[in-house]
């Protein structure tokens, strides 16, 4: 039996005395994509940064290729590099040009030499069509293109694994569909993602599973197919009956 | 994206105005401004009182004499500003960042920080200047500075550094935290999280506040001259204590004006791109 790449055992997260993850369960296999949905303030960006190590958490385990991130096994400066996490509201440094943005953590971080870290920046550029902007400043680009410069930086170091947390949502309708198409190539390409999202259609396309969490437990956890055709748990179907009414499915 | 579309109208030509239209809003204002000063002026000057104040405050071969003097002195307070200044901006960052570190270790410096702010923000900077300028040199303490200049000097710096290190400090508060997010996420650590993503930010922030402050440093340098600096305001003040006319203020007074014109203007500029920045931002 492979150990999965990334795993979340018995996760229990509060916040002051409000109980956000209660007992989290799931694996996640390399190369595998999770979706995670569920109605805002059901704790999905707490286990998303939970996972990433962006807040501490109260119980239960996080393993990267079954070691403890939050042991003494994993040095912060290596979960940082086999993680990348890319956030709602992009947060990129606004002083920093585009390519300072990308190569700051492998340069800074992880030593590595300014010339390989720029060459590889611009690789990643490339590919997802940003070389162009390289010595751009960010308040200069579109939110899609922000998202995208903030997908390349967080790959600046070659991770194991990306954590998505609504990379669309704080963008123009007519931006979306390009950041999307990014994921799902990183998909193509093999890469393991967990992914928080409210695009339905998205979750259906790109996910090898999908879980749905309700009050900071996975209530429901199956294919895409399953999940959205056929839930079993009533909560689920409340759930996805509301985003159907709401033209979202 | 350029639509192509034959039927359109054509775009309206370019505005041109010719050269009469566009300087008539200049003349006009040009005009009016100068029919209220002349009315000022005339007001002012038919007043009985006029030639008194004239002898006392504009007496132009007092003025004429003086200004050598003057001017030497304010030359040193120009030399002392940007030195204070200089060093002002990096003492106060330094006690916002200490101010700003978290974890058990740094809260002897965290200590200082907030005990030296709040110390020297509410005592009065001629209340300062005057303690060091004069008490320290009177204690002959060896292997320290005896000069009355340098303890001023240090006065000011204190003075202002508690008040603008309270200024980055609002500054680095109103970095989102997405920021602080995005650089844990990396690895930064944290003084990198404040060396590469806070400072930058904060400082883009409160520019017009430090600019403010530069511009209010700049007149408070004359405070040095109750402790025998000889700057441009104790100058003028010996030469009124000899001539009995307040002329020579006069002349120090229109070299401050002067020398704080650019500043203003660069602020006021300043300011007005930080603005359009702002907007671009959320488009
Ligand atoms: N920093 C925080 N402090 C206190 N409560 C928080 C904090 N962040 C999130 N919460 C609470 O935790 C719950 C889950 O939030 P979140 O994980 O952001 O949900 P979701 O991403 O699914 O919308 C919510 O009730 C929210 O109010
Ligand atoms: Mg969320």
């Amino acid at each position: 039996m492979t150990v999965p790449r990334l795993q979340v055992k018995s996760l229990t997260k509060y916040y002051g005395q409000t109980l956000v993850l209660h007992s989290i369960d799931l694996d996640i296999a390399e190369h595998e994509v999770v979706c995670l949905i569920g109605a805002s303030g059901s704790g999905k960006s707490t286990m998303l940064r939970c996972a990433g190590r962006l807040v501490e958490y109260d119980h239960g385990q996080i393993l990267l290729d079954g070691v403890d991130i939050a042991s003494e096994e994993m040095p912060e400066a290596e979960l940082r590099r086999r993680v990348g996490i890319v956030f709602q509201s992009y947060n990129l440094f606004p002083t920093m040009t585009v390519l300072d943005n990308v190569t700051l953590a492998p340069r800074k971080v992880h030593k590595t030499d300014r010339a390989v870290a720029e060459s590889r920046a611009r690789e990643l550029l490339e590919l997802l069509e940003m070389d162009e902007f390289a010595d751009a400043y960010p308040d200069r680009l579109s939110g899609g293109q922000q998202q995208r410069v903030a997908i390349v930086r967080a790959m600046a170091t070659n991770p194991d694994v990306l954590l998505l947390d609504e990379v669309t949502a704080a963008l123009d309708p007519e931006l979306i569909g390009g950041v999307l198409k990014v994921i799902s190539d990183l998909k193509a390409s093999g890469m393991t993602m967990m992914i928080v999202t409210h695009e339905m259609g998205f979750a259906k396309e790109v996910a090898d599973r999908v879980c749905f969490l309700d009050e900071g437990r996975i209530v429901e956890e199956a294919p895409p197919a399953e999940l959205f055709s056929d839930p079993k748990e009533p909560r689920t179907q409340q759930f996805l009956q509301r985003i159907i009414e709401a033209g979202r499915l | 994206m350029a639509v192509q579309d034959h039927d359109a109208p054509p775009p309206p030509a370019p505005l041109k105005p010719s050269t009469s239209e566009r300087l008539r809003p200049v003349l006009i204002s040009a005009i009016s401004t100068g029919v209220v000063v002349a009315a000022v002026v005339l007001l002012v000057r038919s007043s009985e009182q006029w030639p008194a104040v004239q002898r006392q405050f504009f007496n132009w071969q007092v003025m004429k004499d003086s200004f050598p003097k003057v001017r030497s002195g304010f030359w040193l307070n120009m030399r002392i500003w940007v030195i204070a200044e200089i060093v002002i901006l990096a003492v106060s960052l330094a006690f916002a960042v200490m101010r700003s570190l978290t974890g058990p270790i740094f809260a002897p410096l965290r200590f200082f920080s907030v005990l030296f702010i709040d110390i020297f923000r509410g005592v009065p900077g001629l209340l300062l200047v005057l303690l060091l300028g004069f008490g320290l040199p009177a204690l002959q303490l060896p292997g320290f500075p005896k000069s009355a200049l340098f303890w001023g000097t240090v006065a000011l710096v204190i003075s202002y550094s508690a008040y603008t290190a309270e200024v980055y400090r609002a500054g680095m508060t109103s970095v989102h935290d997405g920021q602080r997010a995005a650089a844990k996420a990396l690895g930064l650590n944290q003084f990198q999280t404040l060396r590469y993503a806070v400072i930058p930010q904060a400082i883009r922030n409160v520019m017009p506040a430090l600019l403010n402050g530069a511009v209010s440093l700049q007149k408070d340098v004359a405070l040095l001259s109750v402790i025998g600096i000889r700057d441009a305001v104790r100058e003028a003040q010996i030469i009124k204590d000899r001539t009995f006319n307040y002329s020579s203020f006069m002349v120090a007074a229109i070299l401050f004006l002067i020398a704080s014109i650019p500043l203003a203007r660069f602020t006021d500029w300043y300011s007005a791109r930080d603005a359009e920045r702002r907007l671009q931002q959320t488009r």
